[in-house]
């Protein structure tokens, strides 16, 4: 019966729900790009990373800007005040993420043409799996499946279990060789902010859980 | 938002009931399908406005007006304005639903009919239908046309008025409070139908109800003892309002 009553507010909210969606498109890019340019060593990549995540930080401010019109003109109550406030969080996240980004293509540029170490696959292992639970939790997000969004934050523990293994190789290699310490921090940073990458997944997953459900729950 | 040729332009706008001066130097332009609301507390001079704009406020005696109110370029208070023509093209939808006393073709049909829209009874019914479906109204009345109006319910009698307005192709809408008798669904239903029928019309509303001027309008008005204190886009006034007075009216400190 009340279903469509409101086609205004309907209207401004999907086409929130649309950018958010075109944010961690942007976000998603930003790290795979990163990781490209970190794999390759294509300093002109890790530049375009960095000078993005202004387009990122931009559809931040723009969705909040809409989100905040859209409380103080349209009253949204119940689920919907839910799903707004857990956008206006989940973008914040996803602008860190851009952040972490951006910060792994800000250390390939220091590495310059330094060439590769063999611990490099297991971060490249920790890329592909924070990706995967940034687009899963967006699209758990959309389906509002908290039990989804649940299952995803618990992936965090295979990123943990991978950073601490490149964590301790590091630690080893710099303990052997002293001119492979620079080399081996820079990688300890791209896997932290992999690390943290994963880690803001985590909070995504517990605003889908409260849009969802109502109660706020941590994950970690 | 981008601004073309305003429908009503207004400048200076002074009105005395007697020695009383309800409105104060008020200028502003009303844009083409918008929806523009105008709030303020009891008393503040919003709905004496909205009554200009149709020279409404000719039938209170004593009443004096000083200023210029222009319909796309037409003077409304020169000397040689017929008010029955403006009154068609500047329609007005009141607070309380007041369908005459007749069925409810009657009641659509009643303008075309004084206007002399047309003689034709097709056309006729043509004109009702459609004025009908443009206030979503039809569904609900199709099959009792030649019922009286006043058994509907009152939601359905205020669209019943938006539809007896429409069948006489007005320029702009003026609503005074269009709601305010209605339950919450029938309310909604109205302002559905208004972000409709700004796709065709140019609408003013004047509403105590600051959420519904928030919820409908595109443009806010703020009046304060006679005065426009802020006029500016609705999602502005809701969030960053540029007047402190605004503010603390929106905000509930004030009024």
């Amino acid at each position: 019966m009340l279903h469509g009553i409101r086609s205004t507010f309907d209207h401004e909210f999907n086409a929130v729900r649309t950018k958010l969606v075109e944010m961690s498109q942007l976000v998603d890019t930003a790290i795979d790009q990163s990781m490209r340019a970190l794999l390759e060593r294509d300093c002109k990549l890790a530049r375009a990373v960095i000078s993005g995540d202004n387009e990122i930080n931009k559809f931040r401010f723009q969705i909040e800007e809409d989100c905040l019109a859209l409380i103080a003109t349209q009253q949204p109550a119940a689920t919907d005040l839910r799903e707004i406030i857990a956008i206006l969080y989940m973008i914040v996240e996803m602008e860190r993420i851009g952040d972490y980004a951006a910060g792994i293509a800000k250390t390939v540029i220091l590495m310059k043409e330094e060439p590769l170490l063999k611990t490099f696959k297991k971060i490249f292992k920790m890329a592909e799996i924070s990706r995967k639970m940034l687009t899963d939790s967006i699209q758990a997000y959309l389906k509002r499946d908290p039990e989804w969004a649940q299952e995803i934050a618990a992936r965090d523990n295979k990123i943990d279990a991978l950073y601490k293994v490149v964590f301790q190789r590091l630690i080893k290699i710099m303990a052997k060789e002293q001119d492979m310490i620079t080399r081996c921090t820079y990688l300890m940073w791209c896997a932290h902010n992999l690390e943290r990458i994963a880690d803001r997944v985590i909070n995504i997953s517990e605003q889908i859980t409260f849009m969802t459900t109502g109660t706020m729950k941590e994950f970690e | 938002m981008d601004t073309p040729q305003p429908v009503f332009k207004i400048r200076d706008l002074n009105l005395y009931y007697g020695a009383v001066r309800a409105l104060n130097q008020v200028t502003l332009d009303i844009s083409p399908n918008y929806i523009t609301a105008l709030i303020g507390p009891s008393g503040c001079g919003k709905s004496t406005f909205l009554r200009c704009l149709n020279r409404m406020n000719d039938t209170i005696p004593g009443t004096h007006i000083e200023g210029q109110i222009l319909l796309n370029g037409m003077d409304i208070y020169a000397a040689d304005v017929d008010l029955a023509n403006l009154r068609q093209r500047v329609g007005m939808v009141f607070q309380k639903p007041n369908p005459f006393p007749q069925s409810v073709f009657d009641n659509v049909a009643f303008g075309p009919r004084v206007v002399g829209l047309t003689k034709e009874k097709k056309e006729l019914e043509e004109i009702v239908e459609r004025s009908l479906r443009q206030a979503a109204l039809w569904d609900e009345v199709k099959d009792y046309l030649r019922e009286d109006a006043l058994s509907l319910s009152l939601g359905e009698q205020q669209r019943l008025c938006i539809a007896r307005l429409l069948a006489v192709k007005p320029e702009v809408i003026l609503m005074d409070e269009p709601a305010s008798a209605l339950d919450p669904i029938a309310t909604l239903r109205i302002e559905e139908l208004m972000v409709e029928l700004k796709k065709n019309y140019t609408i003013v509303v004047v509403t105590h109800n600051m959420q519904q001027a928030a919820r409908v309008s595109d443009f806010t008005g703020f009046f304060w003892l006679g005065e426009l204190v802020e006029f500016s886009p609705t999602t502005t006034m809701f969030t960053r309002p540029e007047k402190q007075l605004s503010e603390d009216y929106i905000t509930g400190k004030l009024g």
